[in-house]
């Protein structure tokens, strides 16, 4: 089934291709014992050896080879006991300030950057959205003025995870008033523990902040930590973002391993809450459940067979309904308990937490699935327009200059 | 924000999913549905199918003959060494798919699909099944299961005919039936009806049409590119096709083969009617704007989008299971049928919604494809009928 999409070093067949990382990885453990080794150095070490990310090109991590062959390499390292580089730490950096530097990095930037990115040494974060652009990204007002070899950028950054934890982040920044919105936009990385970033949590309405708030006041960011060309800005983060997109779509899980699964079995395990409305409903939510994982994994089928289709720009969309959906009937379902909710504590939780939380926390939490990540609204708009190919919005904004915008 | 999901848990679940049966369209589907499609698109333009809805004759019989003969729909699901082409459920839900973007008046699904379903596991024992089948394959006979349509796969009715004393000059093996059938699909233009008759025991029988003792009644039907029709049968001479207990397996697994056919059919409507109506939201012209550039329309569509690509993941699923025998294939065909019937039916509202006035028209094919829609998630077991099979299927129990 998996289609070998050929890389620039690997023209080797998949199974001999599988069986050739067997062999590297075997022979790197045999160098370096997981037991005996620093956990860091053994990461970079892994790195240095292109046992990394296996996609990646020689020397920064990987040998080029089809992403499918990923499960090789962790699974083999898995298997020995060897430190993981906790990627559930660093989902902004791996998933998409790296493709992003790797695409418009500069070699020196690649080399400095994605080494430590990928070991966990340095956490990345993305400064995007800001209290005033949301939907409309290209609007931001966070400003980047040229001095010399280095910028000085002040602005306010919002829902922003990991920035509390942070060492790096990716900003977009408008660099130039005059010109339309989406032609002024500069992207940097930009390092968060220099003087003039303040980090705020932002509680959120399940209680706790999974965000951030940053507050950039004239903060210096060196020239040589720009991505991409002055000016290049939109459309470098348009490529972060397609990365972000790709990321998602490559989820999988099994029957009932969804939010579906918490809600059924608690069904099954209390006869008592029934009624004849909820369980139409259920039965309702079930089959919907249900078929969006088939679609999801006959997305995949898709692409494994290489032939890509536009399927993938609905996944969302489905996936924040039906969230919402099921907890909303989970809360309900549970009646007088429904009524009680776990914890209203502000702490900082590293990310959502769907299963390890109560109902009424599913139910709050899954209000922002059609927010984050691109509105519901904004998602139809894109579907509309790029895979059904009716005519765009009518639009204000697109030639004026950026400072003449009503704000 | 969700973390990518490439470096979490990952690969346990890859495993596991890995035996999903393959749900894309192969090469040889693709070259079956462009073959099909020429011919619909030759010869049942929307036109036709609605001026066939007034003829006399309401199923397009010459139609039939060139997908029957030619092409080869009708013989998909009979196996090879009965001259039929072997091939599975996964090619005749591509077809089903296809008759139902054109809603083409020919009896496929209930030949090729009900009634040829309903034989097959018949035709290691018994003679008649094969040479039925060879018949039905070659497209020299028409057959239709003699079920009421409304019918769904896991609550057959109470045989409404029953075995009666025939003649004394009555040949061996020849049976009596009587009794009625009402809201029969496909039996219109059917040589043979597959009847389920009580008696001891109940069976499966197969009735030649054209002959003594057999009414066919025309029903004003709400769907005439599909016209049903009674059925009653007066001491009318049968043969026994399957008795006892294989006589319902027979029918359950036909209704169930149906059902996951028809939700393939109502994939091809949904995606015909979303076609259509994007064509006219472009050109059409309000306010000196094209309507589809409106937001409120925009964003219905993409809805109706959307709804369609859950429906192909239900639709094709049902198929490979159905062609693969899966254990699976009640829970499958229960989803598709739930799923694809209210798509197709989402999909022929806002076909004539989103076309104002002229979609309220008998000269527009927007009420064809919303009379289709309607009446085939009524066909075969309703949505709510197929969730309520899946209570039981994937122990969600009722109150």
């Amino acid at each position: 089934m998996l289609n070998a999409e050929p890389g620039a070093g690997g023209a080797l067949p998949e199974p001999d291709a599988a069986a050739e990382l067997r062999r590297q990885v075997a022979a790197f453990l045999a160098a370096h014992d997981p037991a005996a080794t620093d956990p860091a150095e053994f990461l970079r070490a892994r790195f240095d050896a292109g046992l990394a990310w296996v996609h990646y090109p020689p020397g920064l991590g990987g040998q080029s080879l089809p992403r499918t062959l990923q499960k090789v390499v962790d699974a083999a390292f898995a298997a020995a006991g060897a430190p993981a580089h906790r990627a559930d730490r660093n989902a902004i950096g791996l998933g998409m300030a790296a493709p992003t530097i790797l695409a418009y990095g500069t070699d020196e930037q690649k080399r400095r950057w994605l080494r430590p990115l990928w070991t966990g040494e340095e956490i990345w974060c993305q400064l995007f959205s800001e209290p005033g652009a949301g939907s409309d990204l290209a609007s931001l007002s966070t400003r980047a003025v040229r001095d010399g070899d280095r910028w000085i950028v002040s602005g306010q950054k919002v829902w922003t995870s990991s920035a509390h934890v942070a060492d790096r982040g990716i900003l977009l920044a408008r660099t130039d008033p005059e010109q339309p919105k989406h032609q002024g936009l500069t992207y940097f990385s930009v390092n968060m523990k220099a003087p003039g970033v303040e980090v705020r949590p932002l509680r959120q309405a399940t209680g706790e902040a999974e965000f951030n708030e940053v507050f950039l006041t004239d903060v210096e960011v060196p020239d040589a930590d720009r991505i991409g060309e002055v000016g290049q800005g939109w459309q470098v983060a348009t490529a972060t973002l397609m990365n972000e997109r790709v990321a998602l779509g490559a989820f999988t899980f099994p029957r009932e391993g969804g939010m579906i699964g918490v809600a059924a079995r608690r069904w099954r395990e209390s006869p008592q809450l029934r009624t004849p409305g909820l369980h139409e409903r259920l039965l309702r939510l079930w089959a919907q459940a249900e078929v969006s994982r088939l679609a999801g994994e006959r997305l995949r089928q898709q692409l494994a067979a290489g032939q890509p289709g536009p399927e993938g720009s609905g996944a969302k969309i489905v996936f924040a309904r039906l969230n919402q959906e099921i907890s909303d009937f989970e809360v309900e379902l549970l009646g007088a308990e429904g009524l009680r909710y776990g914890d209203w504590a502000m702490r900082r939780p590293e990310g959502a937490d769907f299963y390890g939380r109560d109902a009424g926390y599913r139910y709050l939490r899954s209000r922002a699935n059609s927010i984050e990540g691109g509105t519901t609204e904004i998602l139809k708009n894109i579907v509309a327009e790029r895979v059904l190919g009716l005519p765009p919005e009518i639009r204000l904004d697109k030639d004026k200059p950026w400072k003449d915008l009503p704000r | 924000m969700e973390g990518p999901a490439e470096v979490s848990e990952g690969a346990a679940a890859r495993e596991r999913d890995a035996r999903l049966p393959d749900m894309t369209y192969r090469e040889e589907e693709v070259q079956l549905r462009a073959a099909v499609r020429s011919v619909l698109d030759d010869r049942a333009d929307w036109r036709s199918v609605l001026a066939r809805t007034e003829a006399a004759q309401t199923y397009d019989t010459g139609l039939w003959q060139v997908l029957a003969g030619q092409v080869g729909c009708a013989g998909l699901l009979v196996p090879q060494e009965l001259g039929g082409a072997g091939a599975s459920f996964r090619e005749a839900a591509v077809v089903a798919e296809e008759a139902g973007r054109a809603l083409a008046p020919v009896p496929y699904l209930g030949s090729a699909v009900l009634a040829t379903a309903a034989l097959l596991p018949a035709a290691g024992q018994a003679p008649q099944a094969r040479e039925l089948l060879a018949e039905l394959g070659a497209g020299t006979a028409t057959a239709a299961l003699a079920v009421p349509f409304a019918t769904a796969p896991g609550a057959p009715p109470e045989p409404t005919v029953r075995i009666v004393p025939g003649p004394a000059g009555d040949p061996a093996g020849t049976y009596r039936l009587s009794g009625s059938v009402t809201g029969v699909a496909d039996a219109l233009p059917a040589d043979v009806l597959l009847v389920p008759g009580d008696g001891v025991p109940a069976g499966l029988f197969a009735v030649r049409a054209a002959q003594a003792g057999v009414t066919m009644t025309p029903v004003t039907s709400l769907d005439m590119t599909r016209q049903l029709a009674d059925l009653t049968l007066e001491a009318a001479p049968a043969s026994r096709i399957a008795a006892g207990p294989a006589a319902g397996a027979a029918v359950t697994a036909a209704l169930r083969a149906g059902a996951g056919m028809l939700a393939a059919e109502q994939l091809g409507l949904a995606e015909r009617a979303l076609e259509i109506t994007l064509a006219y939201v472009k050109q059409r012209h309000q306010f000196a704007r094209p309507v589809g550039s409106f937001q409120a329309i925009k964003h219905r569509l993409a809805d109706l989008w959307v709804a369609i690509t859950q429906a192909r993941a239900a639709s094709r699923y049902a198929a490979a299971c159905l062609a693969g025998q899966d254990p699976d294939t009640p829970v499958a065909v229960a989803l598709a049928k739930a799923t694809c019937s209210e798509v197709a039916l989402l999909a022929g509202q806002e076909m004539v919604q989103l076309h104002g006035g002229i979609g309220f028209t008998w000269e527009h094919p927007a009420h064809l494809y919303l009379k289709r829609a309607k009446a085939t998630s009524i066909a075969l077991g309703t949505p709510e009928r197929h969730r309520a099979a899946l209570a039981d299927l994937v122990g969600l129990p009722a109150p």
